[in-house]
Order: C-alpha cells, then sequence, then structure tokens
C-alpha cells in the first residue's frame, strides 16, 4: 500500500522532530567537572555549580516547565507577574491595533498611488527613505515625542508594517489589466464604482499578499518593542525571564512567539485564497 | 510669603516667590535655616491648615498684594478676619482641609529595575510601607535604565527608583533634556562589586587588568564612576588602558559565561548571580572602595512634587519607614523572600539572602560574612551629589565651570527628608555636607576643584 505523500511527509517532519529532541536531550545532558566544595559553601551556589548542570535546560526542563504555564496561562498576580496567556493576549492586541491603524492608511494610499503616476512619483522618495527603517530606531524617538509607551509600542508596529502594504496595493492597483479598466469605461462606470467593482477585485490577491508580509513584519516588532518598553506582552516575558537568566522560560516564550505568529499568517493566508480566482 | 505664614500678617507678601521648601520668605532664609538646622517646625497640624487655608482664601479675594495690604490697613485685622468669615466659612474649610491633607493622588505609579538597590522601593509595596501612608503604589518593573528616564520624564511614574547620579544628570540636561528632578531618599548604600571571570582567580591586581572588557550598567552611575575611579588608582586610564561597555546587569552574566568581558561592576544581587552560576567570583566589593558610598536614590520631578505635595510627603515618608526598615539586619531575611517572587526581583530567594543577610559564597570556594555589604540610609548627602559631579567632570561628561553647591541643594533635598525623618523619630544628621574617604583619600567638599585637581589620571578638558 503506497501511502499519501501528505501521510509521508508527516512522518518525516515526526521523525525530524524526534531526533532534534534527542540531540538537544544529549547536548545538554551536562557534565562538566565539578570543583569539590564544603557543603556549607554548596548550599549557596546554584546547580550549575554544584551538580555540573548544564547552563542550557533540556527538553524536559522545557516541557515541564511548558506544562505549568499551560496549565495556568490567565493567572495575575499584580503589575509584573501575569499568565503567559494574558501576556500573548497583550502583544496580540497591540499588533491588532497597529496594524488595523496600518490597514486603515495603507489600503486607500496605496489605491490612491496606484491610480495616479503623479502621486506614485511624489511618494516613492519618501516610501524609499522610510521603508527600510529597523523598529528599534523609531523606538527610542516614539517614546520622547508620544510620551506614553504602549501607544509608542502601537506606533512603532504601524510605521513598521504599514509600507509592505503600501507597496503591495500600489503595485496591484497599478498593474490591473487595461482592458477591463477599458471595458468599464466604455460602459460608462464612474471611478468610484470601477474602484470597487473592477479594481478592487482584481487588485485583492496582491493587497492581501502585503497584508500577510505586513502582519508578520508586525509580529516579529512586538517582541523587540516589548522588551524595550517593558510592562506587558510576551516581549515583556522573554526580558523578565532573561533578567532572571531563565533560559527555559526565554525558550518557551520563543516557541509560543513562532506558533502565534504562523497562527496569524494562516489567517491571511485563507483570505487570501478566499479572494484569489482562477483565470 | 510661603503658605504657611500668616496672611493677615501686614509685613508678609502674598506672592508664591519663595524658597523651595515653602517655609522661608527666600531661598536665602531656607539655605540658613537648612543650615543652622532651623527649619522650625508649625506649632499643630490644625494650626498649620488654618493657615494653609487662610491663605489661600485671602489670596483668592485679593489677587493684588496691595489691595489685600489697603484692606488690612483699613478695616483691622480682626475686622477683615470677621468679614471673610461670614462670606467664607474658614473653620469648615479647615477641617475640610486637614481631612483633604491626605495625599492629592492616591494611586501612584513608581518604576524600579529589579535589582536589590531597589529593595527599600519594592518592599514597601508587599510589606505595606505605602498603604500605611495612605498610598495605593503600583510599582512597575522597568526594563533600563534609559527607561525609567523616559517614562519617569514623561509622568507615567510619578516617582522611580534611579542611579543616585541620573537626577544630576537628568537636571543638567546630560543625555535628556533639561528637567528638574529631586532626590528626597537615597535608596541604599553600598551594594555592588567587581566580578570576575573564574579564569582570572590569579589576577587580583588590578595593574595586571590592561586590555581587559569592563561592563558596567550605565554611563550616569556610582558604578562607572566608581569602576573608573578604581582602575585610576592603581594606575589603569579607564579611557584607554580598559575597555568600558554599557551592558544591561543580565546580559553582563551571560557575557561573562560566553568569555565576552572579563568582569564588571554591577550590583550585588548581580553579582552573586555570576557566582551562583559558577562563571564569575567577587574581587572586592564596593564597600571597600568607599565604605557608605550611595548607589541608588528615589527620585521624581519638581512638577510632581510641587503638584502633588502631600502625595508625595507620604510617598518619602513610605520610602524613608522602609529603608530604615531594610536597615536593620534581623528583617533582611524576611526581606529578601518579600521580594524575590517574580512579581518583583524575579531571582533566587538564595541570592538575594546571600546580598541581603552579607554570608556569601565569595565564587573562590569561601564563605564569608559581611552584614555591611548593602545597607540602607536614606539621608541624600549634599556632599554625595558634589562628589559625583567632580566625577562627571573629572570624566568629560560635564565641561566647564560648575556651581556643585547649587547644584548640589538643588537636586538633593535634604532638608525635606531631615524634616520627614524627625516627625518619625528617627535621627537625621545635623549637616548636609559630610566629608568621606574613597579608597584613603578625603574628600572636602567645600573644595571640590581642588579635590579635581590631584587627580593625575582623568580625561583632558
Amino acid at each position: 500500500m503506497i501511502a499519501s505523500l501528505r501521510f509521508r511527509a508527516a512522518i518525516v517532519s515526526v521523525a525530524l522532530f524526534l531526533g532534534l529532541l534527542g540531540i538537544w536531550h544529549l547536548a545538554t545532558r551536562s557534565t562538566a567537572t565539578v570543583a569539590s566544595m564544603s557543603p556549607e559553601y554548596a548550599r549557596l551556589m546554584g546547580v550549575t555549580a554544584t551538580q555540573g548542570k548544564s547552563a542550557m535546560p533540556g527538553p524536559l526542563d522545557v516541557a515541564t516547565k511548558l506544562w505549568e504555564h499551560v496549565k495556568r496561562p490567565f493567572y495575575d498576580n499584580g503589575p509584573n507577574d501575569k499568565g503567559i496567556g494574558i501576556q500573548l493576549g497583550y502583544s496580540i492586541a497591540r499588533v491588532g491595533l497597529g496594524y488595523l491603524l496600518a490597514v486603515i492608511v495603507a489600503i486607500p494610499l496605496g489605491f490612491l498611488i496606484g491610480m495616479s503616476p503623479l502621486i506614485s512619483q511624489a511618494f516613492d522618495p519618501f516610501i524609499q527613505v522610510l521603508k527600510p527603517i529597523s523598529p528599534l530606531a523609531w523606538m527610542p524617538l516614539a517614546l520622547y515625542t508620544i510620551k506614553d509607551s504602549s501607544i509608542s509600542a502601537i506606533f512603532v508596529i504601524f510605521i513598521c508594517s504599514v509600507w509592505p502594504m503600501l507597496l503591495n496595493t500600489a503595485f496591484g492597483v497599478a498593474s490591473v489589466r487595461k482592458e477591463w479598466i477599458n471595458v468599464a469605461r466604455t460602459l460608462e462606470v464612474g471611478t468610484i464604482r470601477r474602484a470597487f467593482t473592477v479594481i478592487l477585485p482584481a487588485a485583492a490577491p496582491t493587497i492581501l499578499t502585503g497584508m500577510r508580509i505586513s502582519i508578520g513584519i508586525a509580529w516579529l516588532v512586538i517582541v523587540a518593542a516589548e522588551m524595550l518598553v517593558g510592562g506587558t506582552g510576551i516581549g515583556y516575558f522573554v526580558w523578565n525571564e532573561w533578567n532572571n537568566l531563565s533560559i527555559t522560560n526565554v525558550i518557551i516564550a520563543i516557541l509560543l512567539i513562532g506558533i502565534v505568529g504562523m497562527l496569524l499568517d494562516q489567517v491571511l493566508a485563507r483570505l487570501a485564497r478566499m479572494v484569489t480566482f482562477q483565470e | 510669603m510661603s503658605t504657611f505664614d500668616d496672611p493677615f500678617n501686614f509685613d508678609r507678601e502674598l506672592t508664591r516667590a519663595g524658597c523651595i521648601c515653602g517655609r522661608h520668605r527666600s531661598p536665602a532664609e531656607h539655605d540658613h535655616a537648612g543650615r543652622g538646622l532651623r527649619c522650625e517646625a508649625v506649632t499643630s497640624e490644625e494650626k498649620r491648615y488654618e493657615g494653609v487655608v487662610a491663605s489661600a482664601v485671602m489670596r483668592a479675594v485679593f489677587p493684588r498684594d496691595a489691595a489685600r495690604r489697603a484692606f488690612l490697613k483699613s478695616v483691622g485685622v480682626s475686622t477683615a478676619l470677621a468679614s471673610l468669615s461670614q462670606f467664607f466659612p474658614l473653620k469648615l474649610a479647615t477641617e475640610a482641609f486637614a481631612e483633604a491633607g491626605a495625599p492629592e493622588k492616591k494611586d501612584l505609579k513608581v518604576g524600579f529595575i529589579p535589582i536589590t538597590c531597589a529593595t527599600p522601593i519594592i518592599m514597601a509595596a508587599p510589606l505595606g510601607f505605602y498603604a500605611k501612608h495612605g498610598l495605593n503604589v503600583e510599582v512597575v518593573k522597568t526594563a533600563g535604565w534609559a527607561v525609567v528616564r523616559d517614562k519617569t520624564i514623561n509622568k507615567e511614574y510619578d516617582a522611580s527608583h534611579m542611579l543616585a547620579p541620573m537626577p544630576i544628570a537628568i537636571t543638567l540636561g546630560l543625555g535628556a533634556q533639561p528637567i528638574p528632578f529631586i532626590v528626597p531618599a537615597i535608596e541604599n548604600i553600598n551594594g555592588q562589586g567587581i566580578t570576575l571571570a573564574v579564569k582570572h582567580k590569579d589576577k587580583r591586581d588590578p595593574k595586571d587588568w590592561k586590555g581587559m572588557k569592563f561592563a558596567i550598567p550605565f554611563d550616569y552611575s556610582m558604578h562607572n564612576y566608581l569602576l573608573r575611579y578604581y582602575l585610576a588608582e592603581h594606575g589603569l586610564d579607564p579611557d584607554t588602558d580598559v575597555q568600558l561597555r554599557s551592558v544591561p546587569p543580565p546580559e553582563m552574566v551571560a557575557n561573562l559565561r560566553a568569555d565576552n568581558i572579563d568582569g564588571f561592576l554591577a550590583p550585588d544581587n548581580v553579582c552573586q548571580r555570576a557566582i551562583y552560576d559558577g562563571v564569575g567570583f567577587l574581587h572586592i566589593l564596593s564597600k571597600e572602595i568607599w565604605d557608605g558610598h550611595p548607589c541608588c536614590s528615589f527620585a521624581a520631578s519638581r512638577e510632581f512634587i510641587t503638584g502633588s505635595p502631600n502625595s508625595f510627603a507620604a510617598l518619602t515618608r513610605a520610602i524613608v519607614d522602609a529603608t530604615a526598615y531594610a536597615s536593620k539586619a534581623e528583617n533582611r531575611k524576611q526581606i529578601a523572600e518579600a521580594i524575590a517572587p517574580a512579581n518583583y526581583l524575579n531571582a533566587p530567594v538564595t541570592v538575594l539572602e546571600q546580598v541581603l543577610t552579607g554570608t556569601y559564597a565569595d565564587g573562590l570556594g569561601e564563605v564569608k560574612t559581611d552584614p555591611k555589604r548593602v545597607d540602607f540610609d536614606p539621608f541624600p548627602w549634599q556632599s554625595f551629589a558634589v562628589w559625583m559631579l567632580t566625577q562627571m567632570k573629572r570624566w568629560g561628561q560635564i565641561k566647564g565651570e560648575v556651581d556643585y553647591r547649587q547644584i548640589a541643594e538643588q537636586v538633593y533635598l535634604a532638608t525635606d527628608t531631615k524634616k520627614v525623618m524627625a516627625e518619625m523619630g528617627l535621627a537625621p544628621p545635623s549637616t548636609a555636607y559630610k566629608s568621606f574617604s574613597v579608597m584613603g583619600k578625603t574628600f572636602d567638599p567645600a573644595a571640590p576643584d581642588d579635590y579635581l585637581a590631584s587627580f593625575k589620571i582623568r580625561k583632558a578638558s
């Protein structure tokens, strides 16, 4: 019996995963040589120094800790200690808000740029200069001028996710086939109606590709931004655990960031499929 | 005339101009009282409130001082008082004010950096010192010194934990826009150390440290000044013979493990963490450089202090109270447990206990005891500020003429803290300028420029 391609791929994936876990486990098994020390002294030292435990946690440490977090994702012990579910929630809310603002600005502006060669050329130098600026370069400026850390974080998401959307929208709109527009014109369709019934559907796949790139960038940016401003969010969680030198928790955070990022991407990929039509 | 003077006194001026503490007519008079410790207390609280209310009413009725004088002159004080009481219930208002004498703003936010220096600020929350003084304070863990600075400047925090030189730097506009900041209390004294990587076990003489890389937490920090001082006293020029890097504390331990730096001068819990993890050893405690040196401070902007004086006073009382509690050795174990959870320092209790109790592993196989390893003494000596200014000048952070005394007195609010300490039955010291010695060299706060000139190694300015 020949199994389907999907099934075989799944088997290889699982094998790869187990292989990686095995290597990880072996690599972090320890043990460095342990200097002999008096029991009184050893009592004051950590396990790395006393038992030669590797400073890098193994897969079992991470799994145990992960289970602890998953069991209680929404606890709230005051301003500096919240469950990982709450932290992720804060990050997703910030990304959502910044991203929404970017959509509101980028898509109409992109439309305008795509439809008018004059505006396109006028805006181009600004877009080219602003596009490659790193999120962290914006952060101090935002903190200084906006004077509010959570709005600053949202602003940084906005400013970083706006460009791919803008460029893709403009590109999508500009490359709508001339015949379609001409047909619409022959039928005496008004500009507004033309934009909504002809150009938008034709450009939608490209626009959504831009939106998909943007959400990826927004999710990348939020972790860095939250590490810098602190307070809440998964980025703050990473910083806080880094402060405690708890690599186990940092690994867990990395894992969760990856999963959430993938989910966000999948949502937009599905949307993109919905608006794409085969010719 | 200040808020606490008698508004019915003909000789007094009814303008806001006056000294910073608001109890004297001029800064000169305030200084005089401060130096001689004669910042006289008002007779009773009720009396004080009465004065405040009456002043406010008189000020409202007679915005122009000439008019008030004319009125008093024509009708006499007793008639003035009676007629004023007729249309304004002074007695009632005074009672209301006495109740409202409580904080203007009860819900406050105070930022801190997760290191043992922040102990009084943090412990005041779980141990109830803020609540005792009628405040609901949220202590917020913050990602770094620059962020603490920015968040305090932009008023997200009402007050915060800062490195002792930071409020001076902010007031002077070094590395930030100049905004007047005030230090009502020092957080901790001592409590830092020089930690070296284990591989440098045999290089205990600083003369062998040429070419090494050291980390410090921030440019405007006692860590920076103490490490530079220590190196310079051993003949090394900190700008050319070694490399000093500004690195956040947790990264210091990781970088030490990764062999990326050779050592650091950092808060004790970071030093102890490096030992706990087996990557470093304690070369010396900062206490051995300067016993009793200030490290971190409790700071707020002048705007907050003038805008919410009662909140500020209650906050200062809570901090001074907590600091007094933390200075007692028998409370240290309890404090270590209170501040260790994820909500506060997020650190192993063993590490914090070693720092706070002073019985610690030194990283070389010995258990040492020094109960004064970190200590708590809130008094903001103005001479500390003068010393910091000399070092800022020494290393080129400030250039040109410096009015040491004026800046020190503007930022380090010794007079008010003295009053709070006395009210609480503690014994405040009798002068704000004490002399001390750093590595055997005596510092005379009256002659900072001579002190500065006596150093051979310094940045040419």
